[in-house]
């Protein structure tokens, strides 16, 4: 898609950014300690990447979907991990105040967390649950003005960072499958919540995941977020735009990957001559640039279908989160291959982006559930 | 009678601006005297140097000695420490009185300053940072000869020309430009230090120098600005333009910056006492050394007997700082990068093995001698 | 308070630099990046506005899609754009363009409290003329390599460096400073900036909007009205190619060392 003036600019300033930022030894530090850079998040704040596409009024920038994939696209090229932390205010943390919250709710949790003040983690997964909505066993009982919570919520990207979380309860058992679930904004500092080890990841290092534990948590009703019984609904909305987003993220971590081997074929010499002249290396970097540009032109296309509010477009999110994430995993793949035993050590990029690749099939949606929702648009 | 930028006979005499600060004469000074000397010799006029400051005019002897017949002293307290307004106005003046040919400044910080100022309000041109001056057109034709891949033979010159003609590295050092200020006098030019060679010092002609002292005028609002400090950075700046070796590191020393920069000191020491470590702006720029280190574009323009880049990939605003070093070694890992092509002797190899070894051979060397 | 901002588009020079055939710079093989020092020089303004909530006035000449460079600057944070483009200002030397530039500020207006910013020198032609020029045709006190500024009411209080250390300079409002990368780091444009920057005004001066400021004479803008000329550009020559040591590290290292003792180097 040739891109307006508006769009390039803004392409040109996020690669700025992540090249200039995103060091080298930052990268390498957080895939070796984990934790969280919290440096790069307020720098990120500061020129509002943290509220992206939050609506100006709530303290965002005001862009659409088409500025935001193009930020996760330049940001994961240079650091998929950091990628992420641009990326969750306004998918996951914002989506589902943005979609349902009231102008108290939206002025409490979203303006800061667009502002990069407060950081908002998604909790719905649960140890029996992640795609499966009706086995979710994370219930909440009203009390008075209060909510009770029980339960256990894990793999919760972010959670050790968090300051609220959105979470996702039964409030109605008697509804089957994915009714009567409800959500709530929980404060991560009322009584009764605490939060796992932190777990050692294959990659997306730097960015903390763990369990989250609700153990007779008091939450106010205020605090319930969207209509009773119906929050599974707009979760499932809040996933369209994070899929999105996660589609663009692996094609910036393929382009990484090809950008790499590139450079490493036109350097590495055998047989007296560089690597690049074989065919067997260049038709894989042909393979790679090829699909890699089919991928961008889905996640591009989507973000416009999106904004224009297209029927199609929670497809097409599912879509280009399939084929972008799978893509990105042939592409990794294929860089360390032309690699050879370089790309399997630490002293290379491509080692690490294959790790940080392999979670992008995964994550908000595996392949198999996108095949599910592309599936079922089909046949309905 | 007016003064009039225009009428090109009424100039006469080769000047330089000669800076002080503290009353101390800069290098630069007798870089400029010896080369404008030259210029005067081929003119077939005189030089003269032109001293601003504060009980400076002890300092003629010294500029006489590497060449200049005569020293405008313009001695006042308003001139001890350099401000632009009063600098240029006393310089314009004494320039629209006495009317020179060429007004040469070195290039340095204050130069920089001083001397756009007075070309805007001389009404004339002034070609920045030159590292080539000729008026002969013989020894333009010459200098192209040696310096250009210009076919000089092919190209009718105009003999009889005498304008300076004044050269400089444009876009680092791949082009390079020589200007000319045909219409309007004083030719000025700001020339680089460290790139003209200094004359041998002559007791007699300090002896000879004229001086004379130049009445100055200058009124309280004639001055704009207000220096309220003049502060000597206290860390030692390393003298890249006066030494004999440099050894140089690059991007190639980041898994141990520390340990890098501390072979290229061992390794310059090997080779001699004056002898120094450079760094490429990536090292710089990373914090891993001081400016002060820095060869190229933004950094020194360097000439020494041997230069030996270690880790240095040679992307072109570094080579723009080193590529006239009489001698020049690298050693990096890639066997392709640009540094090999300046390189009279090229190693490929990991700096933190090569380097170690060079230490210990040439070492050996020193000690059988 | 309005602080002006003399801003540059260069060659992107810290790539490959093109030449063509004739030893002149092919320009359009090379992109175009924002002359760093300027950058500087526009973030300095943009921290007085973060204090004083002064206007901030980005000012360029060059040809139209210099615009582009403008928008830039906006969606950093300034308010507004001139860009002063025009045929007949074309080929302009530093006397000629800091005269049209006068022109333009004088034009435009600067009052008793403004400021005018301009890096210390572009990269294509490392002159670190233009700013002093500019100055001196508007009658302006002038600080050059500015690495700090602080402004008390009209005062600016500025560190001005030295090869061997710095000065500190005060000037009274207005006047122009240069300014040095080692200044302060520029921001990065924000998302927002760059939606609203195609919406804020860009006023274009051309020749006609110029020729009745007095500063405007045929005979000293442009290429003919410049004082100096290029006598000849030229490309230098190659160096013969040098000699690449092989074997092992301690081998090329022997043969290296052997080579510098037969010549009398060590």
């Amino acid at each position: 898609m040739i891109l307006s003036a508006k769009y390039e600019l803004m392409r040109k300033n996020f690669r700025n950014f992540a090249e200039t930022e995103f060091t080298t030894e930052i990268q390498e530090q957080l895939d070796r300690e984990g934790g969280f850079n919290w440096d790069i998040w307020k720098k990120m704040a500061k020129y509002g990447f943290t509220g992206c596409k939050i609506p100006v009024e709530y303290g965002g920038q005001g862009g659409d979907t088409l500025a935001y994939v193009l930020m996760d696209e330049e940001f994961g090229r240079v650091c998929p991990v950091l990628a992420i932390y641009a990326n969750t205010p306004n998918s996951l943390g914002g989506g589902p105040l943005l979609a349902c919250g009231t102008p108290e709710q939206l002025e409490k949790y979203l303006t800061p967390a667009a502002k990069g003040e407060k950081q908002i983690a998604f909790a719905l997964t649960e140890p029996g649950a992640g795609s499966d909505a009706g086995s979710l066993t994370t219930r909440a009982v009203a009390d008075g003005d209060y909510f009770v919570l029980n339960g256990r919520k894990c793999f919760i990207s972010g959670a050790p960072v968090a300051d609220y979380a959105v979470v996702y309860a039964k409030t109605n058992p008697s509804l089957k499958g994915s009714r009567g679930i409800s959500m709530f904004i929980v404060d991560m500092k009322l009584p009764g919540v605490s939060l796992g080890k932190p777990e050692e990841k294959m990659g997306i290092n730097g960015y903390p995941t763990s369990d989250i534990v609700f153990e007779n948590v008091r939450v106010h009703k205020s605090d319930l977020l969207g209509p009773l019984d119906k929050g599974y609904a707009v979760a499932l909305s809040t996933l369209d735009g994070g899929r999105l987003g996660m589609a663009a993220l692996s094609v910036g971590i393929a382009q990484a990957c090809l950008e790499e081997s590139v450079k490493y074929a036109k350097e590495r010499k055998q047989f007296g001559k560089p690597i690049s002249y074989n065919q067997g290396i260049s038709f894989m970097l042909a393979d790679m640039a090829t699909e890699i540009a089919a991928a961008r032109e889905l996640v591009y296309s989507t973000a416009v279908a999106k904004d224009a509010k297209d029927k199609n477009a929670s497809t097409m999110c599912a879509m280009s989160k399939y084929y972008a994430s799978e893509m990105c995993n042939r592409v990794a793949a294929k860089a360390v291959q032309i690699h050879g035993g370089y790309g399997y050590i630490k002293d290379y990029r491509v080692e690490r982006l294959y790790r940080d690749a392999r979670i992008q099939t995964i994550y908000e949606g595996t392949s198999q559930v996108q095949q599910i929702v592309i599936s079922r648009s089909l046949l309905k | 009678m007016a003064y009039n930028s225009s009428d090109i006979s009424a100039f006469q005499d080769i000047w330089v601006f000669c800076e002080q600060r503290e009353g101390k004469l800069m290098n630069t000074d007798f870089e400029l005297v010896s080369e404008g000397r030259k210029l005067a010799d081929e003119r077939g006029s005189k030089l003269v140097g032109v001293l601003l400051g504060k009980d400076v005019a002890g300092l003629a002897n010294e500029l006489g000695g590497y060449g200049a017949d005569k020293v405008i002293v313009c001695d006042d307290p308003a001139l001890e420490v350099y401000t632009t307004d009063a600098y240029a106005k006393v310089i314009c003046d004494v320039v629209m009185d006495k009317k020179p040919e060429v007004l040469l400044i070195g290039a340095s910080n204050i130069g920089r300053d001083l001397g756009p100022r007075v070309a805007a309000r001389l009404h004339t041109g002034l070609t920045a940072d030159c590292t080539h001056l000729d008026i002969d057109m013989t020894k333009y034709i010459q200098f192209l000869r040696e310096a250009s891949t210009i076919d000089v033979d092919s190209v009718k010159f105009k003999m009889e020309d005498t304008n300076l003609k004044m050269t400089r590295p444009a876009f680092g050092g791949h082009l390079m430009a020589t200007i000319i200020c045909p219409r309007f006098r004083p030719c000025m030019s700001t020339v680089r230090p460290g790139v003209m060679k200094k004359a041998e010092f002559n007791q007699a002609k300090a002896d000879a120098v004229e001086v004379e002292m130049y009445p100055v005028s200058i009124a309280a609002e004639d001055l704009r600005t207000k220096v309220l400090e003049v502060v000597k950075e206290t860390r030692k700046l390393v003298d890249l333009i006066g030494a004999e070796v440099i050894v140089s590191v690059g991007r190639g020393i980041s898994k141990d910056p520390e340990k890098g920069i501390a072979l290229a000191e061992e390794l310059a020491a090997a080779f001699g006492s004056n002898a120094v470590v450079g760094a490429s702006r990536a090292v710089v720029d990373a914090g891993w050394i001081t400016s002060d280190h820095q060869v190229g574009q933004t950094g020194k323009t360097v000439h020494p007997r041997i230069y030996v880049a270690l880790g240095i990939s040679g992307a072109i605003q570094h080579k723009a700082g080193m590529q006239d070093s009489e001698l020049i070694i690298a050693v990096n890992t890639t066997d392709n990068a640009p540094i090999f092509e300046a390189a009279d002797y090229g190693i490929v190899g990991d700096l933190f093995e090569v380097a170690p070894l060079m230490i210990d051979a040439v070492k050996k060397v020193k000690e059988a001698k | 308070m309005r602080v002006f901002v003399c801003v540059k588009q260069v060659p992107d020079t810290s790539g490959k630099v093109a030449v063509n055939e004739d030893g002149t710079l092919n320009r359009a093989s090379m992109a175009t990046i924002i002359n760093p020092d300027d950058l500087s020089a526009m973030e300095a303004a943009l921290q007085l506005k973060d204090e004083t909530g002064c206007q901030v006035t980005a000012v360029t000449m060059g040809p139209m899609p210099a615009e582009g460079m403008l928008r830039e600057l906006i969606a950093m944070g300034a308010d507004d754009g001139v860009l002063i483009s025009g045929r007949e200002f074309g080929g302009s030397d530093t006397y000629a363009t800091s005269q049209i530039i006068a022109a333009a500020l004088h034009h435009l207006g600067v009052g008793p409290e403004d400021v005018i910013f301009c890096g210390r020198q572009a990269i294509d032609g490392d002159t670190a003329q233009v700013g002093p020029q500019i100055a001196e045709k508007l009658d302006l006190p002038q600080i050059t390599y500015a690495a700090d500024v602080k402004k008390e009411g009209n005062v600016l209080k500025v560190k001005r460096l030295l090869e061997d250390g710095y000065m500190t300079i005060e000037a009274q409002t207005p006047c122009l400073i240069t300014c040095v990368k080692e200044l302060n780091e520029p921001r990065y444009m924000t998302i927002k900036g760059i939606i609203e920057c195609y919406d804020k005004p860009i006023e274009i001066l051309d020749y006609p909007a110029l020729q009745n400021e007095p500063l405007i004479d045929p005979t000293t803008i442009g290429l003919k009205g410049s004082p100096t000329n290029i006598f000849r550009s030229f490309t230098p020559p190659q160096k013969g190619a040098g000699q690449m040591l092989t074997g092992t590290s301690q081998e090329a290292v022997n043969e290296l060392v052997g080579k510098l003792a037969a010549k009398h180097i060590i």
